[in-house]
């Protein structure tokens, strides 16, 4: 059953409160003042309980609720590395974007973007389906660096790392979104070359750095899912898989 | 010009309005400008924080509500905010100053660079580093010609003649003359040994490394053994420290200082200690072992196969943040020689410094032991300990040599060796046993320092059996094969 965007909406909220403050339930009020109408239609269609002014997902709301929020954060996603959308209009153009990412269309804008796992805003992404499988990666428009093959060149889009100690190394080693990046090898460890400098790094590192990838004359006629001609790098360069 | 102003660079207003704020209240001076305290404050800086906090506590509460505030305004951490801008000034700067001819990457040096950094020719470059570098350079110029020259000639035949003679004529008691050229003399033994062993492995390795290091050959000798390091628990980087251990672990385990969690510095102290030969030692065992290339072969695969069995094991057992691996690496260069020279006298200039004392204050401790009789005790105590793996009994002299100075122990096991006291199995057995043996009184202090009384007892008190230990079994092993060395 389709959902009008409000009501997803709400179903949204819900679920943040719960999954994200790691709840059973959540007041009727914290959620959802004035909306009882979408209230409303989300306990008929079965997707919510309510019990002295509780709310708490079903087992048919709960995955239906994960994926609504998946696809908001992959849109955040794809407006924010791909579109280069601005943030004070993030939100509003994901509320809009999220609907037309339904039947299996996440997973394709998911590979598209390397399988990323925080939105713009660093909330985590629920994973589905693709990303257990990690289909290939060249065929990605974003990718962490540990997935690129060598010779393929991208503009870091963001750095995810957990650790915010592991951030400030990464920004040390001038390593920011926007700033060209080269990925020369990749074994032993990650040799690429960022500006005029060469680092080394290892595969916790390279799995923080996602590369937005730049497709070259060489490249850009529909040879996306095939890796690019190799550079010098590349002709040694050690390949995986 | 006018697009490069000499003001500070500004940041977004929520930025500048915190910073602002912040610099209201702050009333103290810190040496720096109140806006960089503004920022080191925004980016949670927990030094500038102590200071406040130790200056001026009551503005404290109000700056933190001022950081929180501007922090929820942002989606990133402030100082990833703050750096974002930073780069981007700094790329407009330098896209005004400089120009690019866009041509960068394929010539020679970059060539070069590449071909040391893949797994293998980069592995081949590596064992060539090695062989000629160390082995050749270090173990059969400097271990062989150059202390065979200074040891048999220079000291042999000139020094030590002239100084017992004039010994003989001035110093009327055998005991204080014994102090100065007998067996354990100051200058018979511990001068004789300083200079005439020592020094020229020594300065033969501090050339070795100094190129290595100049050439800008380092880091990417560290990106090669990263992903093997990583199963003992170390990163990349721990190749300072481990390869400057080859040259001396007392130095060695001063630059574990560079590391950056508390585990490596640990892991990495506990396998100079154990595992990694300094130069002399190196040196010797290779002029002792060089006959038999078997027996070079089969004590290279047990040390090494100990360091990686400690190290594995020491990684699963201590807790701790595990090590990340990132570094620069620099372009290829050709090291410049004077530059190559000056280090290395630097280097050299510290070692004897701190080496010569501890020969002499070894030698006075062996002329008193010996003088007293303790030694002849605790030697006779280590001769069973000895024969327990598979050594003639003069060995015990060796290992006892061995507290003072690793080297110190290699060296006697040089003569024992020249005398033909120890040839075959028993030799490649003493040389492990003496390699992973306690570390030398320099070291053991200087990780009494570093790494504190608690862990530098743990790791010699570990070491100690260990070594006779593994020994034990070599022998044992060898002999059951009945492997001819």
């Amino acid at each position: 059953m389709d959902l009008e965007e409000k009501t997803e909406e709400l179903l949204e909220t819900i679920w943040v409160s719960i999954k994200e403050q790691d709840r059973d339930n959540v007041q009727q009020d914290e959620v959802c003042t004035g909306a009882t109408e979408e209230l409303e239609k989300l306990v008929t269609a079965g997707y919510v309980t309510v019990s002295n002014g509780q709310l708490s997902l079903t087992p048919r709301g709960e995955p239906l609720a994960r994926n609504v929020i998946r696809r908001h954060r992959l849109a955040e996603r794809l407006l924010a590395d791909v579109l280069n959308t601005g943030d004070s209009i993030m939100h509003e153009k994901a509320c809009k974007f999220e609907h037309l990412l339904d039947r299996g269309l996440d997973d394709s804008i998911c590979t598209l973007l390397g399988h990323p796992k925080i939105c713009p805003h660093g909330k985590p992404i629920p994973p589905g389906r693709c990303c257990q499988k990690q289909r290939a990666p060249v065929s990605s428009l974003v990718s962490p660096l540990s997935r690129l093959n060598p010779g393929q060149k991208g503009k870091v889009a963001y750095v995810h790392a957990p650790q915010i100690k592991q951030l400030q190394k990464l920004m040390a080693m001038g390593i920011l979104p926007g700033a060209p990046i080269t990925l020369i090898q990749d074994f032993p460890s990650y040799v690429f070359q960022v500006g005029q400098t060469q680092f080394a790094v290892d595969n916790e590192i390279a799995d923080a750095i996602y590369v937005r990838l730049l497709q070259n004359e060489e490249t850009a006629d529909a040879e996306v899912t095939s890796p690019p001609p190799k550079t010098v790098g590349g002709r040694w360069g050690w390949r995986r898989k | 010009m006018s697009a490069i102003r000499n003001a500070p660079l500004q940041y977004d207003r929520h930025i500048e309005s915190a910073l602002s704020q912040i610099g209201e209240l702050l009333k103290r001076e810190y040496g720096l400008s109140k806006r960089t305290v503004g920022l080191l404050l925004l980016q949670t800086d927990t030094d500038i924080e102590k200071l406040v906090q130790k200056h001026e506590a009551e503005a404290l509460p109000s700056i933190r509500k001022i950081v929180d505030e501007t922090r929820s305004l942002y989606n990133q951490p402030l100082n990833y905010v703050i750096a974002m801008r930073r780069q981007q000034e700094a790329t407009r700067l330098s896209s005004i100053v400089t120009t690019s001819r866009g041509k960068s990457g394929t010539g020679f040096t970059e060539r070069l660079s590449r071909i040391t950094m893949h797994p293998v020719t980069g592995s081949l470059i590596l064992l060539a580093v090695l062989y000629l570098g160390l082995y050749q350079f270090v173990g059969v110029f400097g271990a062989g010609t150059l202390v065979d020259f200074f040891e048999n000639t220079v000291f042999g035949q000139w020094i030590n003649p002239w100084i017992t003679g004039v010994a003989i004529r001035f110093v009327p008691y055998q005991w204080l003359r014994a102090l100065f050229v007998g067996d354990y003399g100051i200058i018979t033994l511990g001068l004789s040994y300083a200079v005439a062993i020592i020094l020229p492995i020594v300065t033969t390795f501090f050339i070795v490394f100094s190129i290595i290091e100049d050439s800008g050959y380092l880091p990417r000798l560290s990106m090669l053994i990263d992903r093997i390091f990583k199963t003992i628990g170390l990163s990349g980087r721990a190749v300072i420290p481990i390869v400057l251990g080859l040259g001396c672990d007392t130095m060695a385990t001063i630059v574990t200082r560079t590391q950056e969690t508390k585990r490596e510095r640990v892991i990495t102290t506990l396998l100079l200690a154990l595992a990694i030969p300094c130069s002399a030692q190196l040196g010797v065992i290779f002029a002792i072992l060089s006959d038999s290339k078997l027996a070079l072969v089969i004590w290279v695969l047990v040390v090494m196969l100990i360091m990686l069995l400690v190290g594995f094991l020491t990684s699963r057992i201590l807790p701790g943040e595990k090590a990340t691996f990132y570094m620069e690496i620099p372009p290829l260069r050709l090291p410049k020689i004077s530059n190559v020279l000056v280090k290395t006298l630097t280097r050299l200039q510290w070692y004897l410094t701190e080496v010569i004392p501890f020969f002499i204050i070894a030698s006075v401790m062996l002329w008193l032991g010996e003088l007293t009789g303790v030694f002849n005790w605790i030697i006779a105590l280590l001769k069973p300990v000895v024969a327990f793996i598979g050594l003639p009994q003069e060995a015990a002299q060796v290992f006892l040599y061995g507290f003072f100075r690793r080297d110190f122990g290699a060296a006697g096991l040089y003569d024992l060796h020249n005398s033909g006291a120890i040839v075959g199995i028993p030799l490649v057995v003493a040389a492990v046993t003496l390699t992973l043996f306690i570390p030398c009184i320099a070291q053991f202090m200087v990780m009494l320092k570093e790494r504190g009384v608690k862990t530098a007892l743990a790791i010699a008190i570990f070491i100690f059996p260990f070594a006779f230990v593994v020994g034990y079994f070599l022998n044992l092993v060898l002999t059951t094969l009945r492997v001819t060395l």
